[in-house]
């Protein structure tokens, strides 16, 4: 038994604001903007909605700021601080109670100005770790950097390796009018870019941009007669290894862990995905979080993506808003890959469609490669 | 050992200009960063050993930076003990230091603040 209640509840609403820049706008402003929109997507009504999972990035008691808000006294809370994969876990936990019946609709919702408002990376208040911080590490990149110098250390990954990441991603971007940076993007731009941490350059990193999103999950005997076609949640699992680079195992993420775990609830495997939205914080996330959902061997995700592989027209269709790298990236990106995601099955994704996507992989990241998690979501007829 | 302080503990070490890990009692095992109780084990029996300085460089980066800020390295140094730390090489070029480069531990300041930093060890040297 998987203990996850197998599409048994469903994304029926969804919706970003300011994706990318929005000035003049508070993240508050934003997440309600991004969450009256998907609840409008769904056919519901904002007092249809009796649970919550908020988060802003630099508020700890968001859990009930955001109800305060929206003028919602929601039945039940819930602000898993796991920086990017929070939104996963969220939908969990939803998908959980849900089926459970302690709520009937729940809102997951989140909204960053850091862009606009604080001109670069929001500094949380994050409490120092003295044990990596007298050695001003540049986090998160150097801790990612780290990842990726030894993965190219015991596997022979090159940095042109990474690169093919950046470009697909860019070229994916070029067909999603939402995505920030559209510009063109070659091999040679990125291997010629300013390093930033060795062996990652600017290129490598995500983009800061501002962006809210939020997602309405209900069960599914309502989902069906709600106004899009819902998009059913056959999984949900994370694990978390570690918190600081210091003590992490840095060539295999718990995706290794949970993914499997994950494909165990949904009844699939890897190859079964029509589509994989990973959280690319940086260019070695995907390499790595590829080799542990089982897409190729350890080691060998670096040759997995070469040659375009994950690019438009290549043999896996990863990322296809142009993830963390080229499309938007407000601090904590995982509900954008949940979205996209969820218009892939809905069919609704223009141009960067993948004709007929029945099964779509959602997976989030957060800390320095320190929580995974992973849904998958299928059409009606995975069920 | 249930008064363990192991931060403010670690702390006055590196003051006195000492490197000192943790090691249980019980189970043989070093400990670091430095912590209550093993992890894993939750064995509390730790006791403040000095490890012996010797290590190897896990994984490492150069923090590249704007002029006049000089670029450093920040290196993961996994010690003969066991434990992986975080640090930098220093002496060398921070685009020099490679992974699997034998490295030897001392107490510095970084920017005034105590912290354990790394030298390579010269080939053959002692």
């Amino acid at each position: 038994m998987s203990g996850f209640p197998r599409g048994r509840t469903a994304v029926v609403g969804a919706a970003t604001f300011g994706m990318g820049e929005a000035p003049g706008h508070t993240s508050m402003e934003m997440l309600a903007k991004a969450s009256l929109a998907a609840i409008e997507d769904a056919g519901l009504k904002l007092g249809d909605i009796d649970a919550v999972f908020s988060t802003l990035q630099q508020d700890p008691l968001c859990a009930m700021t955001a109800p305060d808000y929206l003028g919602i006294r929601p039945k039940l809370v819930e602000t898993t601080r796991t920086g990017g994969s929070s939104f996963q876990i969220q939908a969990m936990w939803a998908a959980l109670a849900l089926d459970a019946g302690l709520c009937d609709a729940v809102l997951i919702c989140y909204g960053s100005n850091q862009r606009s408002a604080a001109g670069g990376l929001m500094r949380t208040s994050i409490t120092p770790f003295p044990y990596e911080s007298v050695y001003q590490p540049r986090n998160p990149p150097s801790s990612y950097a780290l990842a990726a110098a030894r993965h190219m250390h015991e596997y022979g990954t090159t940095r042109e390796h990474l690169a093919e990441v950046a470009v697909a991603a860019r070229k994916w971007a070029q067909l999603n009018p939402e995505a920030f940076d559209r510009r063109p993007l070659t091999i040679e731009d990125c291997l010629s870019a300013r390093m930033v941490s060795d062996p990652l350059t600017v290129r490598d990193c995500c983009l800061v941009t501002d962006g809210a999103a939020a997602v309405v999950m209900t069960r599914a005997d309502r989902a069906r007669d709600l106004k899009q076609p819902p998009a059913y949640m056959l999984a949900g699992a994370q694990a978390t290894w570690h918190r600081h680079i210091l003590t992490a195992d840095l060539t295999t993420t718990s995706v290794a862990e949970c993914g499997p775990r994950a494909f165990a609830q949904a009844g699939i495997g890897p190859q079964d995905l029509d589509v994989v939205e990973l959280y690319d914080a940086f260019t070695i996330n995907t390499i790595l979080v590829l080799e542990d959902l089982g897409f190729c061997p350890k080691g060998e995700g670096g040759r997995f993506v070469s040659g375009g592989a994950i690019a438009p027209g290549g043999r896996l269709a990863v990322n296809t808003n142009g993830g963390g790298l080229s499309c938007v990236h407000p601090g904590m990106y995982g509900l954008f890959t949940m979205i996209e995601a969820v218009r892939q099955i809905r069919g609704d994704c223009g141009e960067r469609q993948i004709a007929g996507a029945k099964l779509a992989l959602s997976h989030g990241n957060g800390g320095v490669l320190s929580s995974q998690a992973v849904t998958i979501f299928g059409a009606q007829e995975t069920l | 050992m249930s008064d363990l302080r192991p931060d403010e503990e670690f702390e006055a070490f590196l003051k006195d200009g000492r490197f000192m890990i943790q090691r249980s009692r019980s189970t043989g095992g070093f400990v670091y960063y430095p912590r209550v109780a093993e992890p894993g084990s939750g064995a509390q029996d730790l006791e403040w050993v000095q490890p012996s300085g010797e290590g190897v460089v896990y994984s490492a980066t150069v923090v590249r930076n704007k002029l006049p800020t000089p670029d450093y390295n920040v290196a993961l140094v996994e010690l003969a003990e066991g434990p992986r730390v975080m640090s930098r090489v220093v002496g060398i070029d921070p685009g020099a230091v490679k992974i699997g480069l034998r490295v030897r531990a001392r107490v510095d300041a970084i920017d005034g603040t105590p912290a354990v930093v790394f030298d390579p060890v010269q080939e053959g040297g002692a």
